[in-house]
């Protein structure tokens, strides 16, 4: 026996695996279900126990070469082929072909009497011959437990159904036997005490009106597998468990560089653009400009020849177009081309795994390059957090590790600040560019900014942008003293400043006149007072020349009266006289 | 095969009335459950239903695809094909009282 699996000597040697075929099974069984052993697959009414022993059947004849016996206890022949046609599965045309045998087992409850001993050798002899007369390798038993209601001596079964175990253990086939979920126990009748290889529980449970199907491998005997609840899927193909998660951080980063379609973000992204098979993240309230951006990142894209996926959560692909038309760009000649594909959906249609799944499916088929998903935050309400992000994470390492770039747009709610709401999905993504709008002067301007852009040097600015006919338009916003100004703000800031230099040149001229006004007013004070004291100096002659006048005409009136009054008198007359002239008066 | 043993039949038996009834026992080969069940069918009959009866033997190792058309999962098992309905009793038939109630015999006892 080996594994077709085995991917190394060293786990050959393991226990060997039978995988199923099922989308992210064997994933998580790391190769598929013990071979030569029976497993159990167990779960409550509706959550896909026949649909998934069928598939592993199915898939076995298909795609492994390895035929198979539906021992089905509670469908007929009939209806099991119409269940299963209903997932693609073509199970008529495989019996026709003997690569399947259905045999149903119908005990209707209470029909038989019961008297003495007896075994249920019927059985064994039954399925014995349905796996020689094609060969099986792989059985279901899907429902063992209808048994327990038909069969009242549940000692007499129990034993039987502990040597049926043992039986096919020696007949060496891969087993799946399906059974109900029990209220304390994993299955109703406690069938998990014989079947110890391997017990897969599925669950189908209902969250907030959203149904989802989980599965789990509750235990895997002697195999490394993942033990976490998946969540799993019915889709138009079968089965698929999610995720398919690369359970490590090792997908291949590039270096090369890809537009965004708008030449003045490429400018600020280090002058070209994102990294291929990046996540960016794209973040603003309503009405920013979200779809605008990333429609203009589709068509850069396509013009590159690159194929692009844009999942909408909000617009039909035919709105889209029609709005993006409106602005210039046209989207159609692309999708006529095969290059861009929308896929539209409303975000309540089903639930997150669904959403999921179907994505991956598109993605799978459609091989883009460039997915974009506008808006990611449709989604995330749909689970609760931790879904959300597991939800986010799984795409995003399902995407790089196809090299796929990833565009998300997020819808933030106003008056919240968006790193803060955004903070669960941020360290998942490589790039974040935040888009804001700005209201003030009656009217509403929208900005944008590059948040982070791990692995390139990117600008710090804040950039306005204009959406017109012709497209996109990033101009600088107005980043002065009184903040950051767009739309007429900006204009009129511009104005106003024109108006400031003009109102300054004035000032300066008036100061100049000023000055020489106050310099002239100087020099006429100057010249006045020079005139003053023109004036004084002439009034202090005068009045030195009056002073010089009188005394001598003092003199000369003196030595008249001397003359006059005895000339005897000359010597002490003239000495008193000189004392006290007044007095002689 | 099939084996047919038209067991304990009188010569007079084809004379009465009644059909007569049609048991069918399935077994897997030569088991102690298979000819203890058989013995105890047998001996039943030829209490209540003499003349009136034939046993068909089906051993399933041999013809393993007759398991499907009576539903057989137990072994022994014995199918009343007639008269109608179908009536179904399984094990070795050690327990009379449940044999008599399986084969509907308590009215004609």
């Amino acid at each position: 026996m080996k594994t077709s699996r085995a991917k190394s000597p060293a786990r050959a040697t393991l226990l060997p695996k039978c995988p199923t075929g099922i989308q992210g099974l064997d994933e998580i069984t790391d190769g598929g279900l013990p071979r030569g052993r029976p497993t159990l697959v167990c779960g409550g009414a509706g959550c896909g126990k026949t649909l998934l022993a069928a598939e592993f059947l199915v898939r076995g004849a298909m795609q492994f070469d390895e035929p198979g016996v539906f021992i089905a206890f509670e469908e007929t022949e009939k209806e099991l082929k119409a269940n299963v046609a209903s997932l693609g599965f073509d199970l008529a045309g495989l019996v026709r072909r003997k690569k399947i045998v259905v045999d149903y087992v119908h005990i209707e409850r209470g029909d038989a009497q019961e008297s003495g001993e007896y075994d249920l050798e019927g059985l064994f002899v039954r399925l014995n011959h349905a796996i020689d007369s094609i060969g099986a390798k792989r059985v279901v038993l899907d429902t063992l437990e209808v048994l327990f209601a038909s069969l009242p001596n549940e000692a007499i079964l129990r034993s039987e159904l502990r040597r049926l175990f043992r039986w096919l253990k020696d007949k060496g086939v891969t087993a799946v036997i399906t059974a109900e979920r029990g209220r304390e126990s994993l299955t109703r009748h406690g069938l998990e005490e014989y079947v110890s290889d391997c017990v897969i529980v599925l669950d189908h449970r209902v969250n907030d009106q959203i149904a989802t199907r989980h599965l789990r491998v509750v235990k895997y005997r002697g195999a490394l597998h993942g033990t976490n609840e998946f969540p799993f899927l019915i889709g138009e193909d079968g089965i698929s468990v999610l995720p398919i998660t690369s359970l490590a951080l090792n997908h291949v980063a590039s270096s090369e560089r890809i537009a965004t379609g708008i030449p003045r973000l490429d400018a600020m992204l280090g002058g070209r653009g994102f990294f291929r098979g990046s996540s960016i993240l794209l973040t603003g309230t309503s009405g920013t400009g979200k779809t605008i951006i990333s429609s203009n990142f589709a068509q850069a894209a396509g013009r590159r020849g690159e194929r692009v996926l844009y999942f909408s959560f909000e617009e039909s692909p035919n709105q889209i177009t029609r709005n993006m038309h409106s602005i210039g760009l046209r989207l159609e000649p692309l999708m006529k081309r095969g290059l861009l594909r929308i896929h539209s959906a409303r975000p309540s249609l089903y639930g997150l795994e669904m959403h999921l799944a179907t994505m991956f499916k598109e993605i799978a088929t459609f091989k883009p390059h460039v997915v974009i998903i506008d808006p990611i935050t449709s989604l995330m309400d749909l689970g609760t957090d931790s879904e959300g992000k597991g939800m986010v994470t799984r795409l995003i390492d399902y995407l790089k590790a196809g090299q796929i770039t990833s565009f998300f747009t997020s819808l933030t709610q106003g008056g919240k600040a968006p790193q803060e709401s955004e903070a669960a999905m941020s360290s998942l993504m490589d790039s974040w560019i935040l888009l804001q709008d700005f209201e003030g002067n009656g009217e509403r301007n929208r900005v944008l900014y590059v948040l982070k852009a791990r692995g390139m040097k990117h600008s710090n600015q804040i950039r306005e942008f204009l959406i017109s006919d012709h497209g996109i338009d990033v101009v600088d916003a107005y980043i002065g003293a009184s903040g950051v100004l767009t739309g007429s703000a900006r204009a009129a800031q511009n104005a106003l400043e024109k108006a400031a230099v003009l109102a300054g040149q004035q000032e300066a001229a008036q100061l100049v006149r000023e000055v020489e006004r106050k310099r002239a007013a100087l020099e006429r004070q100057i010249s006045s007072l020079r005139a003053d004291h023109k004036t004084e100096a002439a009034e202090l002659r005068r009045i030195a020349e009056q002073v010089g006048t009188s005394t001598r005409l003092l003199g000369t009136e003196r030595a008249a009266s001397g003359i006059l009054r005895q000339a005897d008198a000359n010597v002490a007359a003239g000495a008193r006289g000189k004392a006290r002239p007044g007095r002689s008066k | 095969m099939m084996k047919s043993q038209r067991t304990s039949r009188p010569a007079a038996a084809p004379a009465r009335a009644p059909k007569p009834w049609q048991l069918r026992l399935y077994v897997t080969g030569q088991t102690l459950k298979s000819v203890t069940a058989l013995a105890n069918l047998r001996q039943m009959c030829e209490i209540r239903l003499k003349g009136r009866y034939r046993i068909t033997v089906v051993d399933l190792l041999e013809k393993p695809q007759l398991a499907k058309g009576d539903q057989i999962l137990a072994v022994p098992t014995v199918v009343r094909k007639l008269p109608r309905p179908v009536r179904t009793i399984i094990g070795d038939l050690s327990d009379t009282a449940h044999l008599l109630v399986g084969l509907d015999l308590r009215a004609t006892g």
